[in-house]
């Protein structure tokens, strides 16, 4: 296996919890955070269902000392919130010592306030502050400077569902070839009225909690979440002697080519990415000891990855479950959040249930994980597959 | 590590860059504050019943990268990687729109879809049937220097041999709209000949699509080498020089090494200044182009300025149109390109010629 790189730190808010503690023992209880809109200024407010994150935009600001003429899209709040907690607890005291950078990803950004004041920038200037956050970049760049990262490299991935897991990889990469000796990844979304809607009109969205893997599953539940990691080099490891909480060791994209929004019907796409990382990682499909799946509930995602599964994994598909019943699809986050609870998993050498499962889908035999499950763990494998196509897998090892 | 090499190259612009034997032979001057593209004739590249479905950015950036296939003699690559900073942001309008006017209902999904920032990059990989690796930077004015990175990387490392890189954004009506009423966008229209002296805020917002195809395996068709390139998120403009020169040394480089700089300068007197700190200070005797009075601004507009290194290092020429100064260098070998926008997102990029 080889080496990969180190990740010293985690940050995660989510509808489950809001730090990696929460987060945790939520997925040990078996705790859902999905119930039906309550905060967003909807019509579908009570009827379709979604994973929120308690606070409110004002409690969010508060906790980052935010004055009230700020521009912070939620977008950017959650993203700040998650990405200190993620620095404070790799133990960075001072974040320019290194060469640093910011690999974030997101794919509505801050069209939660673009949708609020479209029309009132036009005709009043209480709000133009927000136009300035237009651009998908805006929540990066408020979450470096929350950091203090500065004259550095700082970017943002927009590859819809996959996009964190391409943050992951990119800051990798960045770190294996040393361009950086330090890199924060991972990705914000918050919910919106456009991103609802929009899952809304492709008929996707479950009128109820949504059921990854189950023959009747009815779609998915949109969620908002936020998570961080800290990659660090070796030479920092040894220089800091500093903790290492588990390494990623594999990474693969790969596109399906096959549909702009629709997954091909055998999943060539995500057979591609698991192989490449399986590659990039210098492992066998034996050597993995759980599959934490995109497993987004919707009728044609479960099944091309599923098919996938078996592409990669033959008859002998290790445990595995999607944790998306317990957050909602949280979009760009989604590789991310699901990188923190990969690196739970590690620690604890426990599997989580893949929630509200009760009939397994008549094309194949696969059957996730049901029940949480304690077992010796040393690699596990996460997807992140998205529209355009783009499938995205890593592998995280102790 | 290998070498890495823009074999090809593809631009639709607010010029007439689609054809690669010109090089700016005629320029199109505009009066306005928002300059559009000139459009080729997409019907040669794309049958009409896919173009009238394809959002004005995926159209741009379908075309240009197959501009760029062709040049490069290639059908497929090894990866895509695109640079926008808006996506196809008249379908975000869109979608937006019907949400408010509609009260949430009667919505269709096009819009929706065509708004992801990834969609051009997953269009180009539907067309070309390329299952490779699939990225989409979108981190304003360095989105396409982010994507040039990445590829960079996966060149030297020789982990790909073919890269499709491209920077694409459109221009949407009420984005500009709103971009005018916080002056980002000049309240009054200005011909573009003057853009560059004008002594006033904001800018003129433009809209493009540049693509190449990089490589680490050089063919006849070359037209530069990209030795590297860097990224700031924030820089004061106290510490640029210093900056620059640490990124050349970085490269075995000084500031006499440069036969040609070119700036991103968009006429904004507020940020501009930024530029003049190098065209009045390190490199006043050293050649200087300049391109946005022909391209406009837009979060990929550096992608211009990249399509431009490529073909004066190719054509060892330099069209009056872009020359800011009269200095005249013989044999222009390398060429260094800075850009920022609003004094944020800074890059430096080196090209040789080859």
């Amino acid at each position: 296996m080889s080496k990969g790189v180190a990740i010293t730190g985690m940050g995660i808010i989510s509808a489950i919890g809001n730090n990696v503690a929460e987060n945790y023992s939520s997925l040990l209880e078996g705790r859902t955070g999905i119930s039906h809109i309550s905060k967003i200024d909807t019509i579908h407010k009570g009827s379709i269902m979604v994973g929120e994150i308690e606070y409110t935009n004002e409690e969010l600001q508060a906790q980052l000392g935010l004055d009230s003429n700020n521009n912070y899209s939620r977008t950017a709040l959650l993203g700040a919130i998650a990405a200190k907690e993620a620095v404070a607890d790799a133990g960075i005291a001072n974040i320019r010592a290194y060469r640093t950078g910011l690999i974030s990803s997101t794919s509505v950004g801050g069209m939660d306030m673009t949708e609020k004041f479209y029309y009132d920038y036009l005709e009043s200037e209480d709000n133009r502050r927000y136009i300035e956050g237009h651009h998908a970049g805006d929540s990066t760049e408020k979450i470096a400077e929350q950091l203090g990262i500065d004259q550095s490299l700082v970017t943002t991935i927009s590859t819809a569902c996959s996009s964190a897991a391409n943050a992951i990889m990119f800051g990798a990469r960045l770190i294996k070839t040393g361009k950086l000796d330090r890199v924060i990844v991972g990705g914000a979304d918050c919910l919106s009225k456009f991103t609802i809607n929009g899952f809304n009109t492709l008929m996707i969205l479950s009128d109820t909690y949504n059921t990854p893997f189950d023959e009747n599953r009815k779609g998915l539940n949109l969620g908002e979440a936020a998570a961080y990691l800290v990659l660090e080099s070796e030479f920092l490891i040894k220089k800091e002697k500093k903790k290492v909480l588990g390494y990623v060791v594999g990474y693969g994209n790969a596109n399906d080519a096959y549909h702009q929004t629709a997954s091909s019907e055998n999943g060539d796409g995500a057979t591609l990415s698991m192989e490449k990382a399986l590659a990039v990682a210098g492992l066998e499909p034996k050597d993995i000891d759980y599959i934490n799946a995109h497993g987004t509930a919707t009728g044609n995602n479960d099944l091309s990855e599923g098919r996938a599964l078996i592409r990669v994994f033959g008859q002998e598909v290790p445990e595995f479950s999607s944790t998306k019943a317990y957050t909602g699809h949280t979009l760009a986050a989604a590789g991310a959040i699901e990188a923190v609870y990969a690196i739970l998993s590690l620690q604890n050498n426990i599997i989580y249930p893949n929630l509200n499962f009760k009939t397994p889908m008549k094309e194949f035999s696969l059957i996730p994980q049901t029940s949480l499950k304690e077992k010796a763990l040393n690699t596990v494998l996460s997807n992140s597959l998205g529209f355009g196509g783009n499938c995205s897998t890593l592998i995280f090892s102790k | 590590m290998e070498e890495v090499y823009i074999n090809s190259i593809g631009s639709i612009s607010a010029q007439k860059t689609f054809d690669n034997n010109d090089f700016l032979e005629e320029i199109t001057t505009y009066e306005d504050n928002i300059l559009p593209v000139i459009d080729p004739n997409y019907k040669e590249y794309i049958p009409p019943a896919a173009a009238r479905r394809m959002a004005k950015g995926i159209k741009m950036g379908v075309v240009a990268s197959k501009i760029a296939l062709e040049e490069a003699g290639l059908a497929n690559v090894d990866a895509i990687i695109t640079g926008t900073g808006m996506g196809c942001v008249r379908d975000s309008e869109k979608f937006v729109t019907a949400i408010l006017d509609n009260n949430e209902q009667f919505l269709t999904p096009t819009s929706f879809i065509q708004s992801t920032h990834n969609t051009v990059a997953g269009q180009i990989a539907l067309g070309i049937g390329c299952k490779g690796y699939n990225f989409t930077y979108v981190h304003s004015s360095v989105s396409f220097e982010s994507a040039l990175i990445d590829a960079i990387m996966q060149l030297q490392l020789r982990e790909a041999e073919n890269i499709l890189v491209g920077g694409v954004d459109e221009s949407g009506e009420h984005t500009n709209a709103i971009h005018k009423l916080i002056q980002y966008i000049k309240p009054e229209k200005i011909n573009t000949n003057k853009l560059l002296q004008s002594k006033t805020g904001g800018t003129v917002f433009g809209e493009g699509a540049n693509f190449f195809v990089l490589s680490n395996i050089k063919q006849d068709s070359s037209y530069a080498q990209v030795i590297d390139v860097k990224t700031f998120n924030t820089m004061a403009k106290s510490d640029l020089v210093s900056n620059l020169e640490a990124y050349l040394k970085g490269n075995n480089l000084s500031v006499a090494d440069i036969d040609v700089l070119i700036s991103g300068n968009n006429g904004d007197i507020d940020y501009d200044s930024y530029y003049a700190d190098l065209t009045n200070g390190p490199f006043k005797n050293t050649q200087q182009v300049v391109y946005k009075h022909l391209s406009g601004e837009f979060n990929t507009a550096s992608a211009f300025g990249f399509w431009l290194g490529a073909k004066i290092l190719k054509s060892q020429h330099i069209p009056k149109a872009i020359a800011l100064n009269a200095i005249k260098t013989k044999g222009l070998r390398i060429v260094l390109l800075y850009n920022q926008y609003r004094g944020k997102n800074h890059s430096f990029t080196l090209l040789r010629q080859c």
